[in-house]
């Protein structure tokens, strides 16, 4: 748990940091060949759109002889990525996946390992890059952007008359008060966790149970008492539509979703920050890249991960910096004009009760778990 | 029943027929009703009692003389009760059921049914010749309806996939056109469009010149193994796309071709010339081989036979092949996800993402204008047909 408090420190200094004037160090590989043309994976859609506007825009209008196209696969970045290698033909420049997908592609030997203090800008109080972004390095070929986390929605013209509103995730369970729909992600994660806590399971030995073959049919035994009420999502964008349709009463999203739903489509929709699960956002390089390329790659990260460009994303989209020293820049959306803290999820008040994506867990366990969730939902 | 002669005299049938069979239609529609107010079995009892009620009333009370008035009150009933559920959308819908319920009414009730069927047929064969049109009507319905749900969403003024209270109220505050202006200005989908339309008419013309010679090749006697190659060269359109698809990957990554404009070109040409073999093999078989041994005899060279005397009678099947390969290349995205990279990214491509990332209505309203095309093209293909059979004279039309 040690991530969550460093979560916490880092929005706490909110207050006491003020603006620093930013450092005009040149990137390690300034002066080196480089090639004028990159190609960046990323998810599409508001995110990629945010990584667009806070970093890749003005990247190139510091070096217009520049060209970046965007290629929408992180989904399957990992499969690809095989694929290419196999083929010994990399077509790839900077990779956006999330933690669990680097540390796998990072096992696999298809992305590079880098030493984070030499390619990363170190935060404007001269503290290394290794410092600020702490204990989301999970990964030695994880460059870490954004902390984001995956909780629950619900329609607030649903709630009954005379009951007030869920705030607790186990309320998805409680369906004689809150009748309706739920909408879950169609895989174990999280969902095996939620289940547990609700089911008694003290927060920190949930993984210890879960661990064990009665734990899993323990889970699988609490989700069972609502399996019949749910409808199972795959891709992000669904649990917004569900909840715009009115097809379910709540249902489990990333945050950034939520606020999109709420703030910029103004839907009736209320959002639940207890037993959120942290997750990470991040680039991986690829490994193998020619050495103009490479040294592209470098000079571009060097600018895109400094301290006041991940400040910058969070103008875009509700996701929280990975810098510690990123979080007093955070300010307000740029087309919103509404003060973007209080919608980080990292922020004091909304992390009172989280959870983090256990990602050594789940390494170890996920096939043998994401084999008996799919036997349970085909009951 | 709009042309043809009455060959079967009507009669008013018994109650004992008439109100089961309209009650059994009025309970299958208050199925519906009753499903969407969340009251099934009340919306199957309440609408075969409210049908049955009805028709008895037409029937008996008003009688026969006076179809034209009651046929206007049930509408204006329905319409009334539609209103007072779901405003103008609900009055819409009722108004439509009563128009229905007013002539099914007179329809069994007077045995109007039978009018146009022969006399000696017995009930079975009459019930089945009308299950049979409401099997097609049914059949059609299910192939359709998914297509025209689309394209009033693609009008949504709300970013989602949802028919608002608005939209059903036919509020104009709940239509716009900002799907259709964000598909006009946003640079990837124009990007996209840009893509689809470099490739997929350079795709179809190299189909249609590999697909025409192939075809003109294999129908000729002497080459050997013809039907070894026809298999062959057909194979795209069987194997399954993602086998395709994977392999083309590979072996383009090998010689450099995955991930360039010309790797997805010839990709989308594969995949496109076994329609045009299909298509043109199919023309050839009324094709008159002597013609081209007379245009020998009269000196053409090779060539000049093909250009003046062949080309011009298969043509038609030349174009409507053309016109499958355009659509298979147009709408293709499994294969140029594998072959194409990032630069490559085509129309269906951009919305395959944007659907699982985004659920945007421009995805909508883009499909809603390559729905249009398509509609356009096959319009084309079948007219083209029609007239080459007249032109051969192997339909009278």
């Amino acid at each position: 748990m040690n991530l969550a408090k460093t979560l916490m420190a880092s929005t706490a200094l909110t207050v006491a940091a003020g603006a620093l004037a930013a450092q005009d160090m040149e990137s390690p590989v300034a002066g080196e060949p480089m090639i004028d043309s990159m190609t960046l994976v990323s998810w599409g859609g508001a995110y990629q759109n945010s990584q667009q506007k806070a970093y890749v825009e003005p990247y190139i209008e510091m070096n217009p002889e520049v060209s970046a196209t965007w290629d929408e696969s992180s989904n399957e970045a990992v499969a690809k990525l095989r694929a290419m290698a196999e083929a010994g033909n990399i077509t790839w420049d900077l990779v956006d996946v999330v933690a669990s997908d680097a540390i796998r592609l990072c096992d696999e030997g298809l992305a590079m390992e880098v030493d984070h203090d030499d390619i990363l800008k170190p935060a404007p109080d001269g503290t290394d890059a290794s410092d600020d972004f702490g204990d989301l390095i999970v990964s030695d070929c994880f460059i870490p952007q954004i902390v984001y986390s995956t909780t629950f929605g619900y329609r607030t013209d649903m709630v009954p008359e005379g009951v007030d509103a869920p705030d607790s995730v186990c309320d998805v369970w409680d369906t004689e008060t809150y009748p309706g729909k739920r909408s879950l992600e169609r895989r174990p994660i999280n969902n095996m966790e939620w289940a547990l806590y609700c089911d008694g399971v003290a927060k920190d030995e949930i993984y210890d149970v879960l661990a064990t073959e009665e734990g899993q049919d323990r889970a699988l035994d609490k989700l069972d008492e609502i399996k019949d009420d749910v409808i199972w999502w795959s891709a992000g964008a669904d649990t917004p539509q569900l909840l715009a349709d009115g097809e379910v009463f709540m249902g489990s999203t990333y945050n950034g979703r939520l606020f999109s739903v709420i703030e910029e489509q103004d839907q009736p929709v209320g959002m639940l920050w207890d037993m959120q699960v942290f997750d990470l956002d991040g680039w991986i390089i690829p490994e193998d890249l020619e050495e103009a390329e490479l040294n592209r790659v470098l000079d571009f990260l060097w600018f895109a991960t400094d301290t006041q460009r991940l400040a910058d994303q969070s103008a875009y989209i509700s996701y929280g910096p990975a810098r510690e020293s990123s979080a007093p820049l955070v300010s307000t959306h740029a087309e919103l004009g509404i003060e973007m803290a209080p919608h980080m999820p990292t922020d004091p008040d909304n992390a009172e009760n989280t959870l983090l994506y256990n990602y050594e867990f789940w390494a170890d366990y996920r096939d043998d778990i994401d084999a008996k969730f799919q036997a349970w939902l085909a009951q | 029943m709009s042309d043809g002669i009455a060959i079967t005299g009507a009669k008013t049938l018994p109650f004992s027929f008439t109100l089961p069979v309209v009650g059994a239609a009025g309970a299958l529609f208050g199925l519906f009703a009753g499903t969407a107010q969340g009251a099934t079995l009340l919306g199957v009892l309440g609408g075969a009692a409210i049908c049955a009620a009805l028709a008895w009333a037409a029937l008996s009370l008003a009688g026969v003389e006076r179809e034209r008035a009651v046929k206007w009150g049930v509408i204006a009933l329905f319409a009334l009760a539609g209103l007072l559920v779901g405003r103008i959308a609900g009055a819409i819908v009722g108004a439509l059921f009563g128009w229905f319920l007013g002539w099914f009414i007179y329809w069994i009730g007077r045995g109007r049914y039978r009018m146009f069927l022969p006399p000696y047929l017995t009930a079975g064969e009459v019930l089945w010749h009308y299950t049979f049109r409401v099997i097609c009507g049914a059949v059609f319905v299910f192939l359709i309806t998914p297509i025209l749900v689309v394209m009033p969403l693609s009008f949504n003024a709300e970013n989602f996939f949802t028919f608002t209270p608005e939209m059903l109220a036919f509020d104009p505050e709940g239509y716009s056109l900002k799907h259709y202006r964000d598909f006009f200005t946003s640079a990837d989908w124009q990007q996209a469009l840009r893509n689809s339309i470099l490739i997929a008419p350079v795709a179809t013309l190299l189909a249609v010149s590999f697909g025409t010679l192939a075809a003109i090749g294999l129908s000729s006697e002497h080459v050997p193994f013809r039907q070894a190659i026809m298999a062959v060269l057909i194979s795209p359109m069987i194997v399954p796309l993602i086998i395709s698809a994977a392999g083309m990957y590979f072996f383009y990554s090998r010689i450099g071709l995955q991930g360039t404009y010309l790797g997805v070109v010839l990709a989308h040409a594969a995949l496109g010339i076994p329609f045009v073999i299909i298509t043109v093999t199919a023309t050839l078989v009324g094709f008159d081989r002597s013609l081209t041994r007379a245009a020998a005899n009269l000196g053409a060279n090779p060539v000049t036979t093909f250009r003046r005397v062949q080309m011009p009678l298969i043509l038609p099947g030349v174009i409507s092949g053309g016109l499958f390969a355009f659509i298979t290349s147009f709408d293709e995205v499994v294969v140029v996800i594998f072959v194409g990279s990032a630069n490559q990214q085509t129309l269906p491509w951009q919305m395959f993402t944007g659907l699982r990332e985004q659920i945007s209505p421009t995805i909508l309203a883009v499909a809603t204008i390559l729905v249009c095309i398509s509609i356009a093209l096959l319009t084309t293909v079948e007219i083209l047909r029609r007239r080459s059979e007249r032109l051969r004279g192997m339909s009278p039309g």
